[in-house]
């Protein structure tokens, strides 16, 4: 594997720094490195982040292929500056056995543009009925870690808490789609001031909250770790923010669209606006902004759901939920946590990579951009701004939120072990 | 003002009184012997129903016939989902074939909407219910008969409902009559008090024109009209209320309640009525009621609209047939 020298790059935001890679690994960080032998990438003005870590993806293979594929959805990933991908378990069949977990892990490595580590179902067919053998997912050469039925709650108080006490034994997270099924039926939107205008079924704050509130108590009780996901209101962040100084193992994650987007948008009934959980208000909003500036929410991670055209081009009751997000997550935290001064370069990467990469125990990544870690790195054009194209998308589907709208920043290069998987934008 | 009928809140005061008076033009239609006007003649409306609803359907088929348009009816039971096809692909069909207006009842919120703004179709769009949306000619038609009653047939020409007080009684939740009136009845000037048990208003009608009660006998005195909304059995089901007997006790409308309002206070229903449910046999068939004079008004409310949207008063709800919104 060639040498390559980064020029003058902003480590972590930090002072402009010369970075060597060389054989997949940070060989050198200092000033002035000798470029022999060396490909040189100018980097001056930009910044230099760890490879970012997505803990919530759905890549849809197998089984909707005609929305992604573990091949489109990885280089979507290295496009919007990602190395490691946490897959969803939701696929069909579903990831709840250890062949299915092996072979998405195995068509990540093989496609080589992102990391791909699959996430389990919780129970069998995502059912909420019986576990699924999480010990063999674990073991298996996909090593899973994380277990989720996103998509659908672990709404059974007596499975979550089985679950939870199971996957201690190999140190497992069960990553929780906080939802209450019944007080969610016919759900089209957050429950509000919106929803009672447009006469679509409203998604209650509480029945989010509600299941938090339940999780983190038992997380307590039987001493595991509980990972909430796309955590969406101000109360689940109080619950969150309550958790924790109770010293209640828990982590929770955020969504770059629930830190940019409200439900106000939903008046064009445009369908490019669903998602579940749904866009909130501007005070939850605000909420999770200030959470995950003081790390009440752990983690940003982007639950990248794509759809066909076709899924997005109705009426809104007839709509699919989700939104892709892999593309424009950096650019969106920036506009929300950067530019508004919540957040440091190096507070980006503590939330986009060291922190998932901990909390997914993805080995090699989130690590520190210093000598003899692996080369896992992306490269920023902070100053860059620029409309939002969904044609130059890699993603193989369309859907996003942020068609039109300008956003600042742009990954120019991603390298994933020292190898490069996007050169000025453009994928190798 | 819009070339589409979406939602009564798009409505302005004088677009609104003008498509009353304008009905009442047509209602003099109706006492004709030749019930027919050339206004639409050469032109075409789709009914386009995703809902079963025979009798809003019929009342806009009346319309249209008696402006001689041209008609064609499509019933489609279920979803578009259900049914394969995408509600893009059916109007496109329909447009391809000529259509200059397409009438819409779908049972998801929204699709009337959409329809009108994603570009699919150019024709004008006009919402005949959409979920628990909207419904704007049924509110168009409730104005129209409470100004007839409480203001006058001649009385009431260009004029609104300035401090009329109009009570609506039963399920604000899923009622898209209840939207559209307290949208339609606020532009009008009119004061709304909505009653309710808890569990069947939305949560956030407190930011909505209207006031909001949960006592009935309290608000009949000082009720102009009383608007009952059909309540569904099934919805006691779903724990909304205890059982029927519990609602009707409660906020049902019998004879000694209705006693109970001003002399000249009106009863209204929007249909199909639930007898024993929130209307008594003895209510629902006093000279107060207004449920089958709504019927008659529907047809002429209709017949206004479609006339200012595709033929009539171009100051007014002008249909240009532009490339805006394409």
């Amino acid at each position: 594997m060639s040498k390559t020298l980064i020029r003058g790059a902003k480590v972590l935001g930090g002072d402009p720094r010369d970075v060597l890679v060389d054989g997949g690994v940070v060989a050198e960080v200092g000033t002035g490195l000798s470029a022999e032998g060396a490909e040189v990438v100018e980097a001056a003005g930009k910044v230099l982040l760890p490879g970012l870590v997505d803990l919530h993806t759905h890549l849809r293979e197998p089984g909707r292929e005609d929305s992604e594929t573990v091949l489109t959805g990885t280089r979507a990933a290295a496009s919007g500056g990602y190395t490691s991908v946490f897959a969803m378990a939701n696929t069909f069949p579903v990831a709840d056995t250890a062949g299915v977990v092996e072979q998405v892990y195995r068509l990540g490595r093989d496609h080589g543009y992102c990391d791909v580590q699959p996430i389990g179902a919780v129970t069998v067919g995502l059912e909420g009925a019986q576990l699924a053998e999480l010990g063999a997912m674990h073991e298996s050469a996909a090593g899973v870690t994380v277990f989720s039925d996103d998509g659908k709650c672990v709404h059974d108080a007596v499975i979550m808490r089985r679950a939870l006490e199971y996957v201690k034994a190999f140190g497992g997270v069960i990553a929780q789609h906080a939802q209450e099924p019944r007080l969610t039926e016919g759900a089209q939107m957050n429950e509000g001031v919106v929803s009672a205008e447009l006469g679509l079924g409203g998604w209650p704050a509480v029945a989010e909250e509600s299941v938090i509130a339940r999780d983190v108590l038992l997380a307590d009780h039987v001493g595991s770790r509980v990972h909430i996901c796309h955590l969406s209101t101000a109360g689940s962040v109080e619950i969150v923010r309550w958790a924790k100084s109770r010293g209640i193992d828990v982590t929770a994650e955020v969504t770059p669209h629930h830190l940019l987007l409200t439900d106000e948008l939903v008046r064009s009934y445009d369908p490019v606006y669903k998602v579940n959980p749904p866009l909130r208000t501007e005070r939850d909003v605000m909420a999770l902004r200030e959470a995950l500036a003081d790390g009440t929410i752990d983690i940003v991670a982007t639950d990248h759901a794509p759809h066909p055209h076709e899924d997005k081009d109705c009426e809104w009751a007839a709509a699919a939920m989700g939104m892709v997000g892999l593309e424009t997550a950096l650019s969106v935290v920036q506009e929300t946590m950067v530019e508004t001064g919540l957040l440091d370069w190096a507070g980006v990467a503590d939330r986009m990579s060291f922190t998932p990469a901990r909390i997914g125990r993805a080995t090699g990544h989130g690590r520190p951009v210093s000598a003899g870690e692996p080369a896992n790195l992306t490269l920023v054009d902070t100053a860059y701004r620029g409309r939002v194209d969904p044609a130059g998308f890699a993603s193989r589907s369309r859907n996003t939120p942020y068609e039109g709208r300008e956003l600042p920043g742009r990954v120019t290069h991603t390298w994933l072990r020292g190898k490069a998987t996007l050169v000025d934008g453009k994928l190798t | 003002m819009q070339r589409h009928l979406i939602s009564a809140a798009d409505l302005s005061r004088d677009d609104a009184v003008l498509i009353l008076d304008t009905a009442e033009e047509m209602a003099r239609v109706a006492d004709r012997p030749i019930k027919k006007l050339p206004t639409l003649r050469g032109r075409t409306v789709v009914n386009l129903f995703f809902e079963d609803s025979t009798r809003t359907r019929i009342s806009f088929e009346a319309a249209e016939k008696r402006l001689s348009a041209d008609v064609i009816n499509f019933t489609a039971k279920g979803s578009s989902l259900s049914k394969g096809e995408s509600l893009k692909d059916t109007a496109q069909t329909l447009e391809a074939m000529g259509v200059d207006a397409v009438v819409i009842r779908h049972g998801a919120s929204g699709a009337p909407y959409r329809l009108a703004t994603s570009g699919w179709i150019d024709a004008a769009v006009v919402n005949a219910g959409d979920g628990t949306h909207q419904h704007p000619t049924q509110a168009l038609l409730d104005a129209f008969t409470m100004r007839r009653r409480l203001v006058g047939r001649d009385a009431g020409l260009g004029r609104d409902l300035d401090g009329r007080h109009i009570t609506l009684v039963g399920d604000i939740l899923h009622s898209r009559v209840a939207r559209s009136n307290v949208d339609l009845l606020h532009t009008l000037g009119a004061e709304v008090t909505l009653v309710a048990p808890p569990t069947l208003l939305p949560v956030g009608v407190e930011t909505w024109p209207c006031e909001v009660s949960y006592d009935l006998d309290a608000t009949l005195p000082k009720s102009d009209a009383v608007m009952l909304l059909r309540v569904q059995r099934e919805r006691m089901n779903a724990a909304f209320f205890p059982t029927e007997r519990e609602y009707a006790r409660r906020y049902g409308l019998d004879g000694e309640r209705m006693a109970r309002m001003p002399d000249h206070a009106i009863v209204m229903h929007p249909g199909p009525m639930v007898r024993g449910m929130e209307i008594t046999a003895e209510v629902a068939d006093s000279g107060r009621c207004t449920a089958v004079e709504q019927v008659t008004n529907g047809v002429s409310i209709r017949m206004a609209v479609l006339y200012l949207l595709l033929g009539g008063n171009e100051t007014a709800l002008t249909h240009a047939r532009t490339t805006e919104e394409k």
